[in-house]
C-alpha cells in the first residue's frame, strides 16, 4: 500500500474535448495491497471515462462490500460514491438509477458480492437491463477476510494453503448470457490495452453491460497452483477478438490483427470495432457466443474480449416507461394532485 | 327439525348488532360482502366490515364480519353475533356456535341441516338459495356469482336495507360495464321476493336510515397509504409481495395511474418496481432517497426482518426512506393473515450497532393517507428512515373515517438539501456530517449538483465531518453523539400525542396506539357507566413526546393497550422514558383478531378489582 500520491503531472499531458487533464478524473490515494488488479482497474476506469469527455460529477459510483467495494474511492473524486451493503450494489444502483436517469452509473463489485452473497441481485439487475456498467473485479477469493475461495475460484485451484478447491466455479459470463444480459465482455486487469475501449463501450450501451475482470489477488491468490493468478492468467488468455471503440463520425483506424473485421453499432451512434480471431465468431449472436465460450472453457482457455452484445434492446427506463426529466427533477405541481381532485376521490369511497 | 323449545324472541333493536358471513373464499363472496357493508353506509349508520381470511385462494372458510352501531362504535364488538349467515358447509358446526341466545342461523336450505347442528336457543332462516340460483340462471360461473348477491337481496329484505342503496352500489360498481347492472339489480330483487314469499315479517335486527355519514368516507387503510405516497410527492415504489401490505404498492399504483400519467406524453412521473425480495425492495428505495428522488416500500413483519441490515445502513448513512409496515401474527403461513401490532421493537431499534429508528402510528385511513404524506417530508427533514406501522386490520378492512384533506398551502419539505448555487454561496467549507444548525441534522447533496462541490463517498461509519475516510475512534464517537442530538430533535417534526382528558381529576389513564383506538373509547365509556372514569392518550410517533411522560405522572393507574404478547409498547416506554415497570399495567390482545371494547374492559375491571381486594385483604390484616 502506498501512502504518498506524487502531485507532479506532465504539462504536456493531454486534454479531453472538455479540456480536462486524466488527472480531474482521479480519486483518493489506493489502500489496496502494492500490484493489486483492482488499482489497474481504476486505472482504465479513469481513461475510458476520461476518453468518452464525460465529466466527472456526472457519474455516480456504486459498490457494496469487499476489496472491490472499496475502490470506487480511488477514481473518479468528484464523482458521488455509495459504498452501500454486502452484495446489495445492484437495488441501491436500480433505485438510484431510475430516480436519475441522466448520470452514468459505474458499479464495482467482486466475485464474492456478486456470485455469493449478492447473487440474486446480480441475477435480476440483469433481467431489468438496467443502464448501467458492471464490473466484477474477480479473484476468486475474499481478500478483506483473507484468502478464503470464493464462488468463482475454479474447480481444483490451490488456494495459498495448498488445498484445491473441491467446487465447481460459478461462470458469471455465462450466467450473464444465460440471463439475458445485453452486453457482456471479460477481460483481464493487466490488459489495459483491451480494458479501456471494451468499458468505453459498455459505458455508451444503454443497457446492463458486464465485464467481468480476471484481477489477481497479489497476497491470497498469486501462487503457483491459483487458477486466477497473474501467470496462469497470461498463459491461458485467448481474446476471442480485438476490440476498439470508435465515437460516432469518428474514423475507423483500428489496427487488425488477422481474421476479419466486425463493426457492431451502439444504439447511442458509437460502434464497437472487432478485429476477430475466427470468421466464424459473430458477438451480436447469443447461441454462438455461448457455445464458443463453453469451447474455450473445454480448452482450459480464457476467453476474453466482447462476448456478447445486443445493441437495440428496451432498459429500464423504456420497461417503465419514464418520462426524459429523470424523476429526481420533477417538482410538487407535476407530483401533488392537489386538494380539489381529492374532494372527487372522497366522493368514490362513500 | 323443529326444535322441542322455543328459542326466545329477540327484542326489536335498531342500528345495533352484529352479522357475520361464513362463506368459501375464492367464491366472490367477497364483493357482494363489501356491498351489503357500503349500503348501510350510504344509509347513513356507522357500520364496521372486517374480513377474517385464510391464506388460501379458493376452498378455505373466510368470514365477514360487520358490526353496526349507531352510537359509532367502529371496533370489533366481539363476542357471539345476532346473525349468521351461513353460505358455507364446512365451517358450519363452528358458526352455529356462534349465534348469540335468541339470534338467526340464516342457511341454504335446498339440503336438509344437519340434526347435530340443531339449537334449540336460536332461530333458523332456511333459502333454498342453490335451487333459486340454479332455476334462474344456467352458466355455473354466474350461478355463483349471483348466488351471493341473492343473499344480499334477502338480507335487504330481512333486515331492512334501503334497495336503493343497493341499487346505487351496483350502478356505481358497474359503470364501466353498463350491462351488467340490470342482472345484478334482478339477482337483488329475486333475493328480496324470495325472502318475503318465505318470511311474513322481517327480523327485530333492523336497520334505519340515520346521518352519521355526513363528510365521512369508508375506505382500506392501505388504498389510504397509497394515496398518501402520491400526494406525498413519492415518485419510486419498490416492493416485494406480502400480505397485508401487497394492496399499499396496488394502492399507488391505482392513484398514480389516475394522476401520474403524463397527458401529452403517456409517460409515467413514477416507477413502480416489483423487487426479488425485501432487501432489494428496500435497497431500491435508499439509491432512490439517496438520488434525491422520494422512494418508499411497503411490507409486513418478515419483511421489516429482511430489511434490517439496510435500516441501519440509511440510518448511519443518513439515507432518507419510507417504509410502511403492516403488521400481521408471526412466521409462517395460516396466521399470518390475522393481524396484530407486534413488529414495535424490531422496528425501534432496526439493525446491528446503535440505532433507532422513527415511527409513525396511524389509527384511521385518514391518518393512513395523512402520515403518509408526512413521512416524506419526516424522512427528508431528518435524513432517516421513516417507519410507519399500520396493521392487517387497518390496512384490509374497510373503516368510516373523515373526509380525507390536504391543505393546499402546504408544501414539500425536502429538508436541507444543497443546490449549486447554495455550494457555491457558502462561505464556510460545506461538510457532509457537520452539524451547522445545532439540531443534528447536517446539510446533505444529491449526486450531480455541481462539477467541484459536494460529492462524497457515501458510507455507513468511518468518516469524519467532511465525508473523509477515517478509523478513528473519537471520529466515530463524535458522529454518534451528533445522531443522539438529532434524535432529540425528531419529535419537534412528529405527531405529537393525542390526549382526551375526560377530567383532570381522572386518577385511570389510558395508553394505546393504532387500531386499538376504537375499541378503547368504546371501552372508556363502558367503564365510565361503571364508575371508572379514564383518559386516554394516543401515541402517534416515536421517539416519543414529553407529554407522554407527563401523562403517566398524572394519572395513578396507567393501562396499556397493546395487540401483541410481549407488551413491546410498554418495553420502549420503560427504556426509553425510564418509567418503573411495574407502575405499567398492560392489556394484551394476541389471538390474531381484531381487539374489542369487552377484552380491555374485562382487563381494566379486572386489574381495579384486584386492588381493592388488596387494599380490603391489607386493612383486614392490620385489624
Amino acid at each position: 500500500m502506498s501512502f504518498y500520491k506524487p502531485s507532479f503531472r506532465h504539462p504536456e499531458a493531454p486534454s479531453n474535448e472538455l479540456g480536462l487533464t486524466a488527472k480531474a478524473y482521479e480519486g483518493g490515494i489506493s489502500t489496496l495491497c502494492a500490484g493489486c488488479g483492482h488499482d489497474s482497474i481504476s486505472a482504465s476506469i479513469i481513461q475510458a471515462v476520461w476518453g468518452l469527455n464525460i465529466e466527472p460529477h456526472r457519474v455516480a459510483k456504486m459498490s457494496g462490500i469487499g476489496c472491490s467495494s472499496k475502490s470506487p474511492n480511488y477514481f473518479l473524486g468528484k464523482a458521488h460514491g455509495f459504498n452501500s451493503v454486502h452484495g446489495r450494489m445492484p437495488s441501491v444502483t436500480t433505485g438510484a438509477n431510475v430516480a436519475n436517469r441522466d448520470l452514468m452509473y459505474i458499479g464495482v463489485s467482486g466475485d464474492g458480492d456478486t456470485a455469493s452473497i449478492g447473487m440474486g441481485q446480480f441475477s435480476h439487475v440483469i433481467r431489468r437491463n438496467l443502464n448501467m456498467m458492471y464490473v466484477v473485479e474477480n479473484n476468486g477469493c475474499y481478500g478483506l477476510t483473507k484468502g478464503q475461495d470464493s464462488a468463482t475460484a475454479d474447480e481444483g485451484s490451490k488456494n495459498k494453503k495448498g488445498r484445491a478447491n473441491p467446487f465447481e466455479a460459478i461462470d458469471l459470463v455465462a450466467l450473464a448470457l444465460d440471463l439475458g444480459a445485453t452486453f457482456v465482455a471479460r477481460s483481464f486487469s493487466g490488459d489495459k490495452e483491451q480494458l479501456v475501449p471494451l468499458m468505453k463501450a459498455a459505458m455508451s450501451h444503454k443497457g446492463f453491460a458486464l465485464i467481468d475482470i480476471v484481477s489477481p489477488c497479489v497476497t491470497f491468490n498469486n501462487h503457483a497452483g491459483s487458477t486466477k493468478s497473474y501467470d496462469h492468467t497470461r498463459e491461458h488468455i485467448q481474446a476471442a477478438s480485438v476490440v476498439d471503440f470508435v465515437p460516432m463520425a469518428q474514423e475507423i483506424t483500428l489496427d487488425q490483427i488477422k481474421g476479419s473485421t466486425q463493426k457492431v453499432d451502439l444504439h447511442n451512434g458509437d460502434s464497437v470495432q472487432l478485429s476477430k480471431l475466427s470468421d466464424n465468431y459473430d458477438p451480436t449472436d447469443r447461441h454462438n457466443a455461448i457455445r464458443t465460450l463453453l469451447d474455450h472453457k473445454a480448452q482450459d482457455k480464457l476467453m476474453t474480449g466482447l462476448i456478447y452484445v445486443e445493441p437495440e434492446s428496451d432498459n429500464f427506463h423504456e420497461m417503465l416507461n419514464l418520462p426524459k426529466t429523470p424523476l429526481n427533477e420533477l417538482k410538487e405541481d407535476v407530483l401533488c394532485p392537489g386538494a380539489s381532485t381529492l374532494s372527487s376521490i372522497n366522493d368514490s369511497f362513500r | 327439525m323443529s326444535p322441542i323449545n322455543k328459542p326466545v324472541l329477540l327484542d326489536e333493536v335498531v342500528n345495533d348488532f352484529v352479522v357475520k358471513f361464513a362463506n368459501v373464499n375464492g367464491s366472490g363472496s367477497a364483493s357482494a360482502n363489501s356491498m351489503f357493508a357500503k349500503a348501510i353506509f350510504r344509509m347513513g349508520i356507522p357500520v364496521s366490515p372486517r374480513n377474517i381470511f385464510p391464506s388460501n385462494i379458493q376452498g378455505a372458510p373466510t368470514w365477514y364480519e360487520v358490526r353496526v352501531s349507531e352510537k359509532g362504535y367502529l371496533g370489533r364488538r366481539g363476542g357471539q353475533v345476532e346473525l349468521m349467515v351461513s353460505i358455507n358447509p364446512q365451517s358450519m358446526t363452528q358458526d352455529v356456535e356462534e349465534v348469540c341466545p335468541g339470534g338467526y342461523f340464516f342457511y341454504d336450505n335446498t339440503y336438509p341441516l344437519d340434526f347435530n347442528l340443531i339449537r334449540d336457543d336460536i332461530h333458523y332462516i332456511g333459502l333454498p338459495l342453490t335451487q333459486i340460483t340454479n332455476s334462474n340462471f344456467s352458466n355455473p360461473r354466474l350461478q355463483q356469482l349471483f348466488k351471493n348477491i341473492i343473499y344480499v337481496g334477502s338480507l335487504a329484505y330481512l333486515i331492512g336495507i334501503e334497495f336503493s342503496a343497493l341499487e346505487s352500489i351496483v350502478s356505481d360498481t358497474f359503470a364501466k360495464k353498463p350491462k351488467l347492472i340490470q342482472p345484478n339489480v334482478d339477482a337483488l330483487q329475486l333475493g328480496f321476493d324470495e325472502a318475503k314469499k318465505a318470511f311474513s315479517t322481517p327480523l327485530p335486527l333492523q336497520l334505519k336510515r340515520s346521518n352519521k355519514n355526513d363528510g365521512k368516507v369508508l375506505l382500506e387503510g392501505n388504498a389510504a397509504c397509497g394515496l398518501g405516497a402520491v400526494y406525498g410527492g413519492a415518485t419510486v415504489c419498490a416492493w416485494y409481495p406480502i400480505t397485508p401490505s401487497t394492496s399499499v404498492a396496488e394502492g399507488f399504483e391505482k392513484y398514480a395511474k389516475q394522476l401520474r400519467v403524463d397527458p401529452e406524453t403517456g409517460e409515467n412521473n413514477f416507477a413502480i418496481i416489483q423487487a426479488e425480495d425485501e432487501l432489494s425492495a428496500i435497497g431500491m428505495v435508499i439509491g432512490s432517497n439517496w438520488n434525491g428522488a422520494r422512494s418508499f416500500t411497503a411490507t409486513s413483519g418478515p419483511g421489516v426482518s429482511l430489511m434490517q441490515e439496510f435500516l441501519g445502513l440509511a440510518y448511519f448513512a443518513e439515507v432518507p426512506a419510507v417504509l410502511i409496515d403492516v403488521q400481521r401474527t408471526g412466521p409462517s403461513t395460516g396466521m399470518p393473515t390475522r393481524t396484530q401490532q407486534s413488529d414495535i421493537l424490531i422496528s425501534a431499534y432496526a439493525s446491528h450497532g446503535d440505532t433507532k429508528q422513527i415511527l409513525l402510528f396511524p389509527a384511521t385511513p385518514k391518518e393512513c393517507f395523512e402520515l403518509t404524506a408526512d413521512a416524506f417530508d419526516i424522512a427528508d427533514r431528518l435524513q432517516t428512515p421513516v417507519i410507519m406501522l399500520t396493521d392487517l386490520d387497518l390496512g384490509m378492512n374497510e373503516h368510516i373515517c373523515d373526509d380525507l384533506v390536504w391543505d393546499e398551502n402546504r408544501s414539500y419539505d425536502r429538508g436541507k438539501v444543497m443546490s449549486a448555487e447554495d455550494l457555491i454561496n457558502t462561505k464556510e467549507k460545506w461538510g457532509r456530517y457537520l452539524d451547522v444548525d445545532g439540531d443534528g441534522i447536517p446539510y446533505r447533496t444529491i449526486p450531480g449538483t455541481h462539477a467541484e462541490k459536494g460529492a462524497y463517498f457515501n458510507r455507513g461509519t468511518s468518516r469524519d465531518e467532511f465525508a473523509v475516510y477515517t478509523e478513528k475512534g473519537a471520529d466515530y464517537q463524535r458522529n454518534m453523539e451528533r445522531l443522539e442530538v438529532k434524535w432529540a430533535t425528531a419529535p419537534k417534526h412528529l405527531p405529537k400525542p393525542i390526549i382526551t382528558e375526560r377530567d383532570a381529576a381522572n386518577k385511570i389513564g389510558i395508553i394505546h396506539f393504532g387500531t386499538s383506538l376504537e375499541a378503547t373509547h368504546e371501552a372508556i365509556d363502558e367503564l365510565s357507566v361503571a364508575g371508572h372514569t379514564a383518559n386516554d392518550l394516543r401515541v402517534l410517533a416515536f421517539p416519543f413526546h414529553e407529554e407522554i411522560e407527563a401523562f403517566i405522572e398524572q394519572h395513578d393507574q396507567i393501562f396499556i393497550v397493546e395487540q401483541n404478547r410481549d407488551a413491546q409498547l410498554k418495553m420502549l416506554i420503560v427504556n426509553e422514558l425510564e418509567i418503573a415497570p411495574k407502575s405499567l399495567k398492560s392489556i394484551l390482545h394476541y389471538n390474531g383478531d381484531p381487539i374489542s371494547a369487552r377484552r380491555i374492559v374485562a382487563g381494566v375491571t379486572a386489574h381495579l378489582d384486584t386492588l381493592s381486594v388488596g387494599k380490603k385483604d391489607a386493612s383486614a390484616s392490620v385489624a
